[in-house]
């Protein structure tokens, strides 16, 4: 129920309406929730509503941490 | 993000938490409190593999089609069945919950009535708007992630004058039965997976109270298997420090103070209650309803409904224990028996959330 796919925002209106492109989908999403939502942001829906926006610079820093633990194990034979 | 399923990176993680937990004499006990973290854990195999690595995964309280207890269903099943030309709109999993008065997919509607399952709230308020001959009720059912889309069409269809939309609600909050579950004298749960996309509603804050009164350590997650190992990994540091705090491996979409829009929305939409769980019973202030402005569009008040509360669940169902943590699920005597996923028995064996459902798919021996 708490599912939330992450999708990038495709189109938006006035009305905070607009859709949302995920794995090639185009789903109705509705925007209230969010404020400063454009065109090109990432942001993840739930029930038909975007929650939430993804935040790059986060993202970045837990990929950068996954990948070091590739090199422990390496280094751990 | 492939790094969050690469299998060297999985390995290594593992090995760390493995690392980690060389000290404990017994496995090291971590609940995760998500429906979606539990399906996340045993789709990949994770219950396994962190098993043999020194931690023990216990499901928690948070599948919302799990803990809403069949009396709310008797309700919406009485709506239809009694109310003619009533549209009752609800999520999918919802309908196929077995009661003692059938489900909401088994039962025979009044005349000109009917139920409908719908992805979005809002395909329920667009329900009401192209059928104003009919009544329509939402069932809805959510916690603090899906509250927000649920309340915002109670305040669009007030906004808009559309009198022909209710909802019958069954909202629950997360942090309220941690605190149950950790004040029952038997709990063992030494750290906590907190659910990601609740927390990108609330944010950290609600979750202080288990770091400083119960210095029980705690991570707010994502949800995929790179996710939940580096949470744990977290977790056991905590553990290891004797440190105890809220940390967040979601950052990239769970901001400390939460969603503040929709929290002030809920604030302004809604207000606490005691709320009755499935198996937990009734927990202080763990239940939202529609504050009085909102009583034309809450079908408890617009129907005048008094839905009383007991142990409705039915005969042999353990859900309950299993909601509880006091059962794992192939415990159950019903289990993979008189109990399936073709012919639910309880809720957690319907809901792709549910532990049953989640064990009976992928941990099932034999």
């Amino acid at each position: 129920m708490c599912l939330g796919i992450p999708a990038k925002v495709v189109q938006i209106d006035e009305s905070q309406v607009g859709k949302v492109d995920y794995l090639g989908t185009k789903v109705k999403t509705n925007f209230t929730l969010l404020e400063n939502v454009n065109k090109g942001d990432w942001v993840i829906v739930h029930a038909g509503f975007a929650i939430s926006k993804l935040d790059e610079a986060e993202a970045q820093e837990t990929l950068e941490l996954l990948r070091e633990y590739a090199q422990t194990l390496e280094g751990n034979g | 993000m492939d790094e969050l399923r690469d299998k060297r990176i999985i390995q290594g993680l593992l090995f760390d938490i493995e690392k980690k937990t060389r000290a404990f004499v017994d496995p090291v006990k971590i609940m995760e409190v998500c429906g979606t973290h539990t399906m996340t854990i045993h789709k990949f195999g994770l219950r396994k593999l962190l098993e043999e690595a020194g931690v023990d995964m216990l499901s928690g309280p948070g599948c919302p089609v799990c803990i809403t207890p069949n009396e709310i269903h008797h309700a919406a099943i009485e709506l239809v069945t009694e109310n003619p030309n009533h549209i009752l709109t609800t999520f999918g999993d919802m309908t196929r919950v077995p009661t003692e008065l059938g489900s909401l997919q088994t039962l025979v509607p009044a005349s000109g009535s009917m139920v409908k399952i719908v992805y979005s709230p809002a395909e329920s308020l667009e329900i009401a708007k192209h059928n104003p001959d009919k009544e329509v009720i939402f069932f809805g059912v959510g916690f603090e992630t899906t509250i927000p889309a649920i309340v915002l069409t109670a305040r669009f269809a007030q906004e808009e004058g559309i009198h022909n939309y209710s909802i019958l609600s069954a909202l629950w909050i997360i942090p309220p039965p941690l605190r149950a579950i950790l004040e029952s004298k038997d709990t063992e749960i030494q750290g906590f997976l907190y659910p990601g996309h609740v927390s990108a509603i609330i944010g950290e804050e609600p979750y202080r109270f288990i770091a400083d009164e119960f210095g029980i350590p705690g991570c707010i997650t994502g949800f995929e298997p790179g996710d939940i190992l580096l949470a744990i990994s977290s977790i056991l540091d905590q553990i290891n420090e004797g440190k105890a705090r809220i940390a967040n491996e979601y950052a990239r979409v769970v901001k400390p103070s939460g969603n503040k829009k929709a929290l002030s929305l809920m604030d302004d939409t809604c207000e606490t209650k005691d709320a009755y769980w499935r198996g937990l019973g009734f927990i202080s202030k763990s239940g939202l309803r529609m504050k009085k402005r909102y009583s034309r569009i809450d079908a408890e008040a617009k129907y005048g409904l008094s839905i009383r509360y007991g142990a409705s669940d039915l005969p042999g169902c353990r859900c309950g224990d299993v909601l509880k943590g006091k059962i794992s699920p192939p415990e159950c005597a019903l289990f993979g028996k008189k109990c399936h996923p073709d012919s639910p028995h309880g809720p957690c064996m319907v809901s792709f959330e549910g532990a049953c459902l989640a064990y009976y798919k992928y941990d099932r021996r034999g």
